[in-house]
């Protein structure tokens, strides 16, 4: 089970900032995301949007441990 | 050191503390942005930050600018939820032996946490709520350090 999180334009997108999904992989978990909602997934994977486990930009695919926190980060505006 | 509050902070309180109990420290800068009312048209900033994530990304960039200027300490202070016009956004100090590496490390600070620091930035206003991107100033203010 991953804990989900959406920042900024995506948590709108979606309505809901946190959830958790059964996914062992970034892969499933996107998957998984689009059975739900395809135009999020699509968003997801979109220009500039990085993703995060535990706090650690990752690039491409991840294998995900029991408990990871996922976090997909919208290009980032600065304060 | 960086903090991210919710509340509200008083730039000359930080200021105050920041400067206290120094006597080999020539020079310190500092800055303080407001938000803007932009004419009316934004009543209220909202700031997302990634609790840790944030704080980390600003940590170790401000590490290396200390390193790059020479830095003895730096604090920032940023502010995140909901901000009215006229209530201070960010706090940047910088304390060195002499000014210019404070002057130059606080506008170096300033011109990455504009652009690039993890936030996300959302204005509401009588027309609504609207993300904001950096601006192109914003952008050629940080690459003019690169």
């Amino acid at each position: 089970m991953a804990r989900v999180l959406l920042f900024g334009r995506l948590a709108d997108q979606a309505g809901w900032r946190e959830r958790e999904v059964e996914a062992e992989s970034l892969a499933a978990l996107r998957a998984c995301l689009a059975n739900d909602d395809a135009e999020l997934a699509e968003a997801l994977a979109g220009p500039g949007v990085q993703v995060a486990v535990d706090k650690t930009l990752v690039r491409g695919e991840a294998v995900l441990a029991a408990g990871v926190e996922v976090a997909f980060l919208p290009p980032m505006s600065g304060g | 050191m960086i903090t991210l509050t919710e509340a509200p902070f008083e730039p000359g309180a930080l200021l105050t503390a920041f400067c206290a109990g120094r006597d080999e420290t020539g020079a310190v800068a500092s800055f303080v942005g407001l938000a803007r009312a932009e004419g009316g048209a934004a009543s209220i900033l909202e700031l997302e930050a990634y609790p840790g994530f944030t704080e980390s990304a600003i940590e170790t960039f401000a590490v290396e600018a200390a390193e790059r200027f020479g830095l003895q300490s730096w604090r920032i202070v940023h502010r995140v939820g909901k901000i009215a016009p006229g209530e201070a956004v960010v706090f940047v100090a910088t304390a060195s032996k002499h000014r210019r590496a404070a002057f130059e490390a606080c506008d170096f600070l300033m011109d990455w946490l504009k652009s690039r620091a993890p936030f996300w930035k959302k204005e509401h206003g009588p027309a609504g709520a609207r993300w904001i991107e950096p601006t192109a100033q914003d952008r050629t203010d940080a690459q003019r350090w690169d």
